[in-house]
């Protein structure tokens, strides 16, 4: 057992998982044309949720917070990115691709702005009296989720909002009998691009040294001179606000979102940091990689455990490892 | 000249008190020994002077300024390094990436460095390796390079021996000598034979209470008070 794990190891370690995932998936469904699709759907939904997820998983790692308010966040940004798109709707609407693009980049700084102003406002006032109380995390949090639902209901109401996305990202690419949805490409390429961002960040910089560091012993941080506190207050409006632009990104996905998007993500959020391994981005990407895989193969397969996929896909690799599949040093 | 004092420091962790009374005073230069049996309070006293854990009542000063209030960040930045017990070594990041964290500007003084790598060479050897794949020895010494690639006016060092080969042992002794020249030292330690080496003055810490205070070599010399305070046989 201990070779073959060496092997493992050697050839790439979990990093293999989604590719030895995407195999065993082409043998089961047998078209090559349907497993691109899939394979790209997934993807594409793992980077949305990986922009959704990062943020936890640094807050949870960085101050031992669970915030289960987190997917607050997500909401906000999808809604605010519909009243934004729709506000825009002249822009959307016209042949020319600059003003297409205006409009979304709008849609991402509102929510995003939003997402840093908030994380700001909610660190301070619901997350800093409970530091070091799980218990009372939850709870606070938990109720924070429900006050942001109900504000959402009372600012937006309660129907289905529709989200309008722009021509140029309509459609799918058509390869040979493959056909692969343009916007999934397009998610594919931001949540790539926010994930060398993030990576470089933590990999390059004083700063993501700091986090990287203070995740792992935030107690030996402060002996060193750091205020971790304050560092944590950055973090914590760091992942709002990547959880809000995670909103944008699913807003568009979805093109018609509820106020209850916030409490049906939080669950598949906090898989994914659990899965990946608390503090870890590479986890969480690896995470949020496997979840997405893994829903589209098995609603394919076997669309009756489509719901209960990322559950089992959570026990299977809980008990393989138990850390996760790439946690932070501890 | 009075560096550090403890001024009836009393310690309590959640509903337990651990420090009843600690009063001491660190001169500045060379190497203070905090003795005691397991449990004793040595280590609440390392981290009650780090703000880790806040002492009420009771003050901490140092250089004659108060410090019992400061957090922990501020208390650093004043020039006091700590390196705890369980070492406190970042295993994700590179030995080269916990000292730059240890740094004041992000830049090594390429004069500390090299002493930092004359005294541990494998600091050298290993530089790009991750912590974790350590020694428990070099990140013993990891622990310790972190503590003086800055100068600093007072290391604060807990049971830096626990669980070492005794060659690792003789070479951390050698380092603290070399370290204590420009640095003064608070050492708690449980290796009497290594705490005799190198401690000018020492204080026995027993049940929360100094127990007694004095210089080492009067200490070496009284085997019935170390057989009462520390149980050692003579």
């Amino acid at each position: 057992m201990d070779q073959v794990n060496k092997l493992i190891e050697r050839l790439g370690g979990v990093y293999l998982l989604p590719v030895a995932v995407s195999l065993i998936a082409l043998v089961l469904i047998g078209v090559p044309s349907s497993w691109v699709t899939l394979t790209v759907a997934g993807l594409a939904m793992g980077m949305m949720i990986f922009l959704m997820a990062s943020g936890l998983s640094l807050v949870f790692g960085l101050m031992d917070v669970l915030n289960f308010g987190h997917s607050a966040f997500v909401s906000f940004g999808a809604f605010i990115a519909a009243s934004v798109l729709a506000w825009l709707g002249g822009w959307l609407g016209s042949d020319s691709i600059i003003l297409n693009s205006m409009a979304i980049l709008a849609a991402f700084i509102a929510a995003f702005q939003f997402g840093l102003a908030a994380g700001w406002f909610f660190e301070t006032v619901v997350i800093k009296p409970v530091y070091h109380d799980h218990l009372r995390q939850i709870l606070i949090t938990m109720g924070a989720l429900i006050v942001a639902e109900q504000m959402i209901l009372a600012i937006w109401g309660g129907a289905p909002m529709s989200v309008p996305r722009p021509s140029f990202l309509e459609g799918a690419f058509l390869i040979g009998d493959v056909a692969i949805e343009i916007y999934r490409v397009y998610a594919l390429i931001l949540g790539g691009l926010v994930y060398i961002a993030l990576y470089l960040t933590l990999n390059r910089t004083r700063i993501g040294l700091l986090i990287r560091a203070g995740v792992e012993n935030r107690e030996m941080v402060e002996a060193l001179g750091f205020r971790i506190d304050r560092l944590f207050v950055g973090v914590f409006m760091a992942g709002s606000a990547l959880a809000a632009m995670g909103g944008v990104m699913w807003a568009g996905y979805e093109t018609l979102i509820t106020p209850a998007l916030g409490a049906e993500m939080m669950i598949v959020v906090f898989i994914v940091v659990i899965i990946g391994g608390l503090g870890s981005i590479e986890g969480t990407l690896l995470g949020a990689i496997m979840v997405g895989l893994v829903a589209n193969y098995v609603g394919f397969l076997a669309p009756k455990l489509a719901l209960a996929s990322n559950m089992i896909l959570m026990m299977v690799i809980l008990l393989w490892r138990p850390n996760g599949l790439k946690p932070a040093v501890k | 000249m009075t560096l550090l004092s403890l001024n009836s420091m009393k310690t309590n962790i959640g509903q337990y008190s651990v420090l009843h009374d600690i009063s001491i005073n660190v001169p500045e230069g060379g190497v203070f020994v905090l003795l005691g049996r397991n449990g004793a309070g040595k280590t609440t006293t390392l981290r009650s002077i780090m703000g880790l854990w806040k002492p009420s009542p009771g003050s901490v000063t140092f250089r004659g300024q108060d410090i019992t209030n400061l957090h922990t960040a501020d208390i650093a930045r004043l020039g006091i390094a700590f390196v705890p017990e369980n070492m406190g070594i970042f295993g994700g990041l590179t030995i080269e990436e916990n000292l730059i964290l240890a740094t004041k500007t992000g830049q090594f003084d390429q004069t500390r460095l090299d002493r930092v790598w004359e005294l541990f060479p494998a600091m050298k050897t290993f530089w790009t390796k991750q912590a974790w794949s350590l020694s428990g020895g070099q990140k013993q010494m990891l622990a310790v390079s972190r503590a003086i690639i800055e100068q600093r006016d007072l290391i604060l060092i807990d049971e830096p021996t626990k669980g070492l080969a005794p060659s690792i042992i003789d070479a951390m002794a050698d380092a603290f000598r070399e370290i204590s020249e420009t640095t003064t030292i608070l050492l708690v330690e449980q290796n009497f034979q290594f705490a005799k080496s190198l401690g000018r003055d020492m204080a026995v810490i027993d049940d929360g209470r100094i127990a007694h205070a004095g210089t080492m070599a009067d200490f070496v010399a009284d085997k019935e008070l170390q057989e009462s305070l520390l149980s050692l046989s003579a």
